[in-house]
């Protein structure tokens, strides 16, 4: 497997990311390498074997909390970083539909 | 039921397919500790989770999963012990993440079936797919500014199910049938409220159309239908433009759509090539969630009476028809305010007085049965007064209208006004001696007419004010003028 220009100009779109038309080669470059590496895992047969969806001790599951409400109500912290706020709302450039 | 939509061509079939985004009934959100409650200070439900700050990671609401299980349950579906959570990745303001935490692979809760009640007294079976557990987003509002969006994000993580049935249906009334019994069914468990117009419920909509036989037609979305009314509505309508999009030779393109109320129409979202491309992949920050089958059977153990079940029941102990029980179950409300009021009296009376005299006085008023001003107990005991022959039925009328304004119990409306049913033969005997002396002619003429004897029985009712037994009645006036014939 491999990708091509189109596929790296692609993934900066939905990544909300513009590059020059260097970098973008560059890139292509980089994630094949990356990809190469990765494709090794391939050489393995893994027809017998599950999928890993973590490395952790699949028998305990995740740790799962209580229903309490025990967080929140500090809208100056969450707003405090914000480029732009006003009366506790964060603001951004107009998005319609 | 013919369901088919006539054409130029000939007879088209409507396929349709929901996806329901049900909000969970839960404190807390689905990954974090801020509340989920509904109409806060914006932005004051807000962890640094549900913000998307660096660093932070969720850890899964216990109930949330309960709640899942109990609807996978009420589904009649398969329970999977084994889920995983993935990324959902896509760009907008009111998500911080830049992802959303859902299920894509392997959800919660896989295949299961309801059956819906028709409006002709049929029912159907409609599959459900899936069921998986996700987390809402925030909210935009646009018109609080010329040329900023203001963003809240006390929605950001509240915990959803998306539930999402088969193309089974093949109408709009089975659409609405449909969602208001899924509605029903949470309602009932408990797991969502179902309250539309908080958006805690909210309907995206697959149609498609083809020729009976055909094989499916290209689907459009439509999205965020947020009434029953409206997902009727807006069916008909895309079903309607796609047949004549066809018939005129074009194309059916897929694509996601909107429900414009006002217009009762639908139209094409404008939305970027690549919005659909959002690169799931196993969330890094949770394990899979897993839980045993004994845990599963505890929550089986807590479910209560589902509206099927009930409705069975309804027409086994109480011996109400099919068609009744299903409107009174099809309501959790309407269904535990007749119990109430039939525990202590006659239920097929208590039933009759809630499907007509109550539902059209609510209507009137513009009320839900939640809010009834007249108590379930209280209709009881007006029913219980007609049924041992304490008040007459007519009387009853007005009874009940004095209960509905003034919120008094029908025993001392009674009393105060006098209204007892006279059961007293003599006192009604003299009643109509006293009208047949005065209306010789109407005597006379019963021998050619014998309806009249109506007249004589209104005649009675009008001296008694609606008092007298009309039974009692009935039969004194039959001795005294129809022994000849």
């Amino acid at each position: 497997m491999s990708v091509d220009k189109d596929n790296v100009v692609k993934i900066a779109k939905l990544s909300k990311i513009s590059f020059k038309d260097d970098e973008i080669e560059k890139f292509q470059e980089d994630l094949n390498q990356i990809i190469d590496w990765v494709d090794q895992l391939s050489e393995v047969n893994t027809e017998t074997v599950s999928p890993t969806f973590s490395s952790f001790d699949n028998d305990k599951g995740m740790k799962k909390r209580e229903d309490i409400i025990n967080d929140g109500n500090y809208r100056e912290d969450i707003t405090v970083n914000a480029p732009n706020s006003e009366e506790g709302f964060f603001l951004v450039p107009k998005v319609i539909d | 039921m013919n369901n088919l939509l006539r054409g130029n061509t000939g007879d088209w079939e409507i396929v349709i397919g929901i996806e329901v985004h049900a909000q969970i009934i839960s404190n807390s959100k689905l990954f974090s500790g801020s509340s989920t409650s509904f109409g806060a200070d914006h932005n004051t439900q807000v962890s640094f989770v549900d913000a998307g700050m660096p660093g932070m990671l969720p850890v899964i609401n216990s109930v949330c999963v309960e709640q899942a299980i109990k609807t996978g349950l009420g589904l009649n579906a398969k329970i999977n012990n084994f889920s995983i959570f993935d990324r959902k990745n896509y760009f907008y303001p009111d998500l911080p993440q830049g992802y959303q935490i859902s299920q894509f692979e392997q959800p919660i809760v896989g295949n299961g079936m309801i059956t819906i009640d028709l409006d002709d007294g049929e029912s159907k079976n409609i599959g459900i797919e899936r069921l998986h557990l996700e987390q809402d987003a925030g909210k935009s509002l646009h018109d609080q500014h010329p040329s900023y969006s203001f963003v809240d994000l006390n929605r950001s993580g509240v915990a959803l199910m998306e539930i999402v049935s088969m193309p089974d249906m093949r109408s709009p009334e089975e659409a609405q049938a449909y969602v208001k019994k899924l509605r029903n069914i949470m309602k009932y468990l408990q797991t969502c409220d179902g309250n539309m117009e908080e958006g805690s419920l909210r309907a995206d909509i697959n149609v498609s159309v083809r020729k009976p036989g055909d094989d499916l037609g290209t689907r459009c979305e439509i999205k965020n239908v947020n009434s029953i009314k409206f997902i009727g509505q807006a069916i008909d309508y895309e079903a309607k433009r796609q047949i004549n999009l066809i018939e005129k030779g074009d194309l059916i393109e897929q694509q996601t759509r909107l429900f414009d109320p006002k217009k009762g129409q639908t139209r094409s979202m404008r939305s970027k090539e690549d919005s659909h491309d959002y690169r799931y992949f196993p969330d890094p920050d949770l394990l899979p969630l897993t839980f045993t089958n004994e845990f599963v059977d505890e929550i089986k153990k807590t479910l209560p009476e589902l509206p099927d079940i009930r409705k069975k029941r309804f027409i086994d102990d109480y011996d109400l028809s099919s068609y009744d029980s299903n409107i009174l179950v099809s309501e959790k409300e309407t269904a535990d305010y007749f119990e109430a009021a039939a525990e202590n009296s006659n239920p097929k009376l208590v039933c009759n007085w809630v499907i007509g005299e109550l539902f059209s006085v609510l209507n009137k008023i513009n009320k839900t049965i939640e809010d009834c001003p007249i108590k379930a107990e209280d209709l009881g005991e007006l029913i219980n007064l007609i049924d041992n022959e304490t008040i007459t039925g007519r009387i009853a009328k007005d009874v009940f209208e004095i209960m509905l304004n003034t919120g008094e119990s029908p025993v001392s409306i009674v009393d105060a006004n006098n209204m007892k049913q006279v059961n007293d033969l003599n006192e009604i005997e003299s009643v109509i001696d006293k009208i047949i002396e005065k209306n010789p002619d109407q005597v006379n003429a019963l021998s050619e007419k014998p309806n009249l004897i109506g007249w004589f029985v209104g005649q009675v009712m009008k001296e008694t004010q609606g008092k007298a037994n009309p039974k009692t009645v009935n039969e004194i006036l039959g001795k005294k003028l129809l022994k000849k014939g």
